[in-house]
């Protein structure tokens, strides 16, 4: 040791490609599902129904109270006891960062959707639109443009996030650099790689949002 | 057109209405006044249910609003409502602004109701900008678009809680004169509004609130005449002097 040996990122790209495709494609998933599911948790939470906005305020404030790694450790225990065959860890990911992430997307939705004036609710309904079509076609946008900038910048730890399935040794980028660099004996290097593309990815996507706010800023 | 009986509202303990009552032939202009806070917003709202009422009885056309077996969409698709803040949906075009209800609500065609809102547009002077956003248009011309979204829906009243008290000076005439002109056609009219020109203008019936209360209700003439109650007198000397 004490001396690095770079020339184990060549022969590791193949590896790392692979892991990379599999956190991107993961973070899309979740973040997709996320969206979706996080969007009706908060019309549930924002339900004048009161049992429905209490179930959806439990779920959401459950996920948030528990570490992340703990709850892919669990699914990963638990979702084979209920389907009753194994997943893999790729499923098993994929399923809890969708349902991990709706809890943290339902509250920044919830805000989207209060962030909308009334006067806007008010003339959906004075032109006939049922609350339901006002949600669809005024609200419902005008939230999600409105928050667009903090749905990215939480898919942007969502990604990050992503490297804990290590945990549950889901083949993503981190898990990829940990096996070449123990096949290697170079592992250092290979966590350093790991962390330069995180990194890489990660800041350009920031700047990119960040951008993005100000048009948003601009249009509003 | 619009009955209004014994319209009593409140907030909590807060009492907002007190016993209103005052009906609007069909058409009829009638113009509302009164002091900030007084109720006007919540009354002219509770005539299409968007603000809900607890005692009392509103008729519209025909239908009760607070009956909970009134299709209240269904109505408020039949009456027309222009807002202080014009409340065009920002993230539409012009065109999609005026089309959108038409379509979902009284299930017309896509071509159709682009073709209905064109017209209404080009009615009050703005089939040029039919493809552009809200924020790209003055607050004169969106509050126009807001009346041609209204009137694109071929309602049978119009309801307008003050269209022009977030204008600049310069932008009040432009959405005055479609109204004047709205109202020379015989649309009925129910008007929030502190723009006496226009109420001596086009309004048959004058009513005063205060504190939740319609105060006074009298012909136009009378009311700029002689108002019969001293708060009126005091209000109108005020505005009239402003
Ligand atoms: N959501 C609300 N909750 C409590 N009080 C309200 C609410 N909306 C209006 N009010 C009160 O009702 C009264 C009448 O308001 P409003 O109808 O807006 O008056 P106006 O349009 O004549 O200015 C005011 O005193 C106002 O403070
Ligand atoms: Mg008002």
């Amino acid at each position: 040791m004490g001396e690095f040996d770079f020339s184990v990122w060549g022969p590791s790209l193949p590896f790392i490609r692979d892991g990379l495709l599999f956190s991107l494609r993961l973070t899309l998933i979740a973040m997709t599902g996320g969206i979706v599911i996080g969007t009706l948790l908060a019309l549930a939470r924002l339900s004048p129904f009161k049992p429905l906005s209490l179930a959806a305020g439990a779920y959401v404030d459950t996920m948030r109270s528990i570490p992340l790694v703990l709850v892919i450790l669990w699914f990963f225990l638990v979702i084979p006891f209920l389907t009753g065959k194994p997943v893999g860890a790729e499923t098993s990911a994929i399923i809890t960062f969708t349902a991990f992430e709706a809890a943290f997307y339902c509250e920044i939705m919830r805000s989207g959707i209060q962030s909308v004036p009334r006067g806007q609710v008010w003339a959906a309904q004075a032109l006939g639109l049922t609350p339901a079509q006002a949600m669809l076609n005024v609200v419902l946008p005008q939230a999600l443009r409105n928050m667009l900038p903090v749905l990215l910048t939480q898919s942007i730890v969502l990604f990050q996030d992503t490297s804990l399935v290590y945990a549950i040794g889901a083949k993503d980028l981190l898990k990829a650099a940990d096996v070449v660099g123990k096949n290697y004996n170079r592992p250092v290097e290979m966590i350093v790689l790991s962390a330069l593309i995180y990194f890489a990815i990660c800041f350009s996507l920031s700047l990119a949002v960040r951008q993005l706010q100000k048009r948003v800023a601009i249009v509003r | 057109m619009i009955e209004i009986r014994d319209v009593s509202k409140s907030y909590g303990a807060t009492p907002v209405l007190k016993g209103c009552s005052t009906t609007v032939a069909k058409g009829e202009v009638v113009v509302v006044c009164g002091p900030s806070g007084s109720g006007k917003s919540t009354l002219i709202k509770c005539v299409n249910g968007l603000e809900p009422f607890q005692q009392g009885r509103i008729v519209v056309d025909g239908v009760s609003v607070g009956d909970p077996a009134t299709n209240l969409p269904r109505l408020r698709a039949r009456v027309g409502m222009v807002f202080q803040h014009f409340e065009l949906f920002p993230h539409m075009s012009v065109r999609r602004n005026l089309a959108l209800a038409q379509v979902q609500v009284l299930g017309r065609s896509a071509e159709e109701a682009d073709a209905r809102g064109l017209k209404l547009l080009d009615r009050v002077g703005l089939a040029a900008h039919a493809d552009k956003h809200p924020a790209q248009l003055s607050g004169g011309q969106q509050q126009r678009v807001a009346i041609a979204r209204a009137l694109a829906m071929d309602p049978v009243c119009m309801l307008f809680d003050e269209p022009t008290s977030a204008l600049d000076p310069e932008m009040i005439g432009e959405v005055l004169d479609v109204m004047v002109e709205l109202a020379r056609e015989g649309m009925t009219m129910m008007v929030v509004t502190h723009e006496m020109g226009f109420a001596r203008q086009v309004a048959q019936r004058i009513l005063f609130m205060d504190q939740g209360e319609i105060v006074e209700d009298s012909p136009a003439g009378d009311f700029f005449a002689a108002p019969k109650s001293q708060r009126a007198q005091l209000f109108l000397s005020r505005i009239l002097h402003h």
